[in-house]
Parts: structure tokens; sequence; C-alpha cells
């Protein structure tokens, strides 16, 4: 994707409607550059600022910009490359705050038990939670079959050769999935350690699960997963007696890591300890109500660049 | 490969601002902690920038060090990860640089 616009790129994201049915890639004008041996190169822009690229875009010192020698012009810009995600970011932060609804960001390596996790939160919780999912995979809809034949609305994005959810795509997602004022909406992200901690989506909070047949040294391994939490979750605890893991050496890791990071341990698979992932969403029905909280609760990795500079 | 889609959102986020002028360099600023590769991106920068008014140009990035300073003790050290941890022991540390991921500035013509 394009983070600096929030453009969809060459990676071939697909939204799909709640009926399951295959939407075009996100709604949004092309947009087209023509240099000057007449090659065209075309990207899409979906927030309407489609100004003319023209010499004049580069508008006078008072922008930032001075002379070089030898001919050259160098344009300081100082801007955060992700600068354009966080910002639709917090577009869908406010969106969602304004709407009294909850957006959890769930992350963990692929098969982790992120779908089966929300399966049987959907099923169990059944009319005491109005919740929605947004699914984020690379390719098929079968996680999304697997939560719409729990009746619930789902709405699945298909990212191609992406590997995560950005802001963008969840915006996408939202406007499919058209969540009721006070519900939650779950977004399954990619099955992936790595890059969906870089994207801040504008969720109320980053759930991370590691399972057990992992190894409990997850968290050194991916700091930047880890450190972006707000709860992990250690999962398939009913396999502990036949795996090599250490539920306190994890914490320890994660502590290393995350000092404010909540911490559960349970079987998606038995229903082991669901009870306390089940408080903790009721839990953080008190922390959304509160925009600034929520927006505390879930500050992107690379927030604190700008007030570097 | 999320280098891919960041060094993509440089070269818009770099035409937004330059249009069509042939731009000759770019200057970024990666720190150790982002959680980008300096060199992924480099591997990126040519095939992102193929057609654009930014092809052949020369790509400089800046990687500073990655400092931290104790909480428990004030003592400042290096990082050269994302594992916080003082040489006195204690994980309470506050990231002073290194997670930097930026656009500093282009050259055009």
């Amino acid at each position: 994707m394009c983070t600096t616009c929030g453009c969809g790129d060459e990676a071939g994201t697909r939204i799909s409607n709640l009926a399951g049915e295959l939407q075009t890639s996100r709604q949004g004008h092309l947009h087209s550059h023509t240099d000057e041996h007449g090659r065209t190169y075309t990207h899409e822009h979906s927030h309407g600022h489609a100004k003319s690229h023209e010499d004049t875009d580069v508008n006078g010192h008072a922008d930032g910009h001075h002379h070089a020698a030898q001919g050259t012009e160098t344009i300081v810009l100082e801007q955060n490359l992700l600068a354009k995600n966080d910002l639709l970011a917090a577009t869908n932060r406010g969106w969602l705050a304004g709407r009294g609804v909850r957006a959890f960001n769930i992350m963990s390596s692929p098969g982790a038990g992120k779908t089966t996790l929300l399966v049987r939160t959907l099923t169990e919780l059944g009319g005491r939670l109005d919740a929605g999912v947004i699914e984020g995979d690379q390719e098929t809809s079968l996680d999304a079959d697997r939560i719409r034949a729990t009746g619930r609305p789902v709405i699945q994005i298909n990212t191609g050769a992406g590997c995560h959810l950005d802001a963008d795509m969840l915006r996408h997602g939202l406007d499919a999935l058209s969540p009721e004022s006070g519900s939650t909406v779950f977004i399954e992200n990619v099955g992936n350690l790595v890059c969906p901690a870089l994207f801040d989506l504008g969720e109320t909070a980053k759930v991370v699960i590691v399972s057990v047949t992992e190894g409990d040294d997850k968290p050194q391994k991916y700091p930047h997963m880890f450190m972006a939490a707000d709860l992990v979750i250690v999962n398939k605890s009913d396999l502990l007696p036949y795996v090599d893991f250490d539920v306190d050496e994890c914490l320890r890791r994660i502590r290393q890591i995350n000092p404010r990071a909540e911490f559960l341990t349970l079987s998606a698979a038995t229903g082991e300890g669901l009870a306390a992932w089940y408080g903790w969403l009721d839990g953080a029905t008190s922390q959304a109500a509160a925009p600034t909280s929520g927006t505390a609760r879930s500050v992107p990795l690379t927030g604190a660049l700008t007030k570097a500079h | 490969m999320h280098e891919l889609s960041i060094t993509q959102g440089l070269v818009y986020a770099v035409l937004d601002r330059t249009g069509e002028r042939p731009v000759t360099a770019v200057n970024l600023r990666i720190g150790p902690l982002s959680g980008v590769l300096a060199d992924a991106v480099r591997f990126c920068f040519d095939v992102a920038t193929a057609g654009t008014p930014l092809a052949g140009a020369r790509l400089q990035i800046d990687e500073p060090q990655g400092r931290g300073r104790c909480r428990s003790c004030q003592d400042e050290f290096t990082l050269s990860d994302l594992i916080l941890l003082c040489p006195c022991g204690s994980a309470d540390v506050e990231v002073l640089s290194g997670r930097e991921l930026m656009l500093m500035s282009v050259e055009v013509a």
C-alpha cells in the first residue's frame, strides 16, 4: 500500500461486502502521473486530494526548502514515512470514538488461534456482545466463512501480496461493515508478527496472541509486536503438559519489552481461562468510552518520531 | 516485507511535493529500532522508483544510533535492539533515539 497517501498499490487488496461477495478494490479515483518521456504511472487516491502535481506544488521558501549548489534544489520534508497511515489511523480513531465503537486489532503468527478465539467468543457471548469482524488474510475467505457461520457480520479484506492491514484498509472495512453505535469490531489482522506492528489502524487496543506451541521466546524475537500490545494472550494452554513452554518465562520476556501490557493465559479450544478474556472485554468497554483513554492505549510505535523534531 | 509498501509510500510522498521534477537524491533517516531495515529499503528503492521522476536518484540513508535512558539509575546507553535493558538490570528504559523513520529531504534538478 501507499503509506503516504493511503492509496492502494499493486499488492491487489480486495474487500468483500457483508454477503461475502467480492467488491472492487478500494473505492477511489485513479491518479496518474506522466513523465517527460510520456510514461504514465498511476495510483489510486481515496481521499480526494487530487491536487495538480505541477512544479508550483513546491510553493516557496515558507515551505522550508532552499537552493543547493550545482543547479539542484534541496527540499526539506522532515516527515515521518508513516505519516499518512498515522493520519488515516487518527481519522479512524475519531470515527470509532464518535460512534462509541470499540475496535480490537488481533495479531499473531499464523495458526496461533485468532479465528478460533473469535468464533468461540462470538458464539459464547451471544447477544451479550454486539460485534462484527473485519478479517484480514492474503488470500481466501476461509476464516471469514467460519465467522459468518456464527451469524455475525464479517468483512473480508484480502491483502494479496500485502503482509499487514493498514489504516486505509480498515477505513474501507469499517465502511463495508458499518458497525452499529456502541458495538464492538474485532479486526483479525494478517497472521504475521512483524509487519502489522508498524501500522497503526486507529484501533481501541492491540491484542497479540502467542500460542504455547510457538516457544516462550517469541516476545524477544518479535519485540516490535509485543511492544505495541495492550493485551498479550497465551493461547492453547491445554497443550502446556505436552510442550516445552514456560508461561512465567514468557511473561518475564514480555515485561522486558513492554511493562504495561496486560496478560492472559487461556485455551480457545477447551474454554479454559476464557472468563478472564470476557472480563477484559467487559473492562475494555469503560476504557473505550473515554476517547482520550482509547487514544492513549494505542499510541503507534512511530508516534514519538515527530516529537523528536 | 513492509519495507516495500513503505518505500512505495516514500515515492508518493516525494511526488506529492516535487511533481514532475526529476529527483536526483532522496535523504532518509532510519533508526535501528524503527522496525524498518535500511538495507531492505535500499533493495526496494530501484523497483519502487522505476518509471517515476525518482528513477536513478541517489538514496542516502542516515542510520542514527539507538540511545536509551534508564529511569532507575538515569544512566544513558546505546540500544542496538528493542530489548530495553539497562546495564544496571532495570527494564524501565526510555528510548531517546533510534526509532526515527523519516523522509528528511530530496534534491531536485
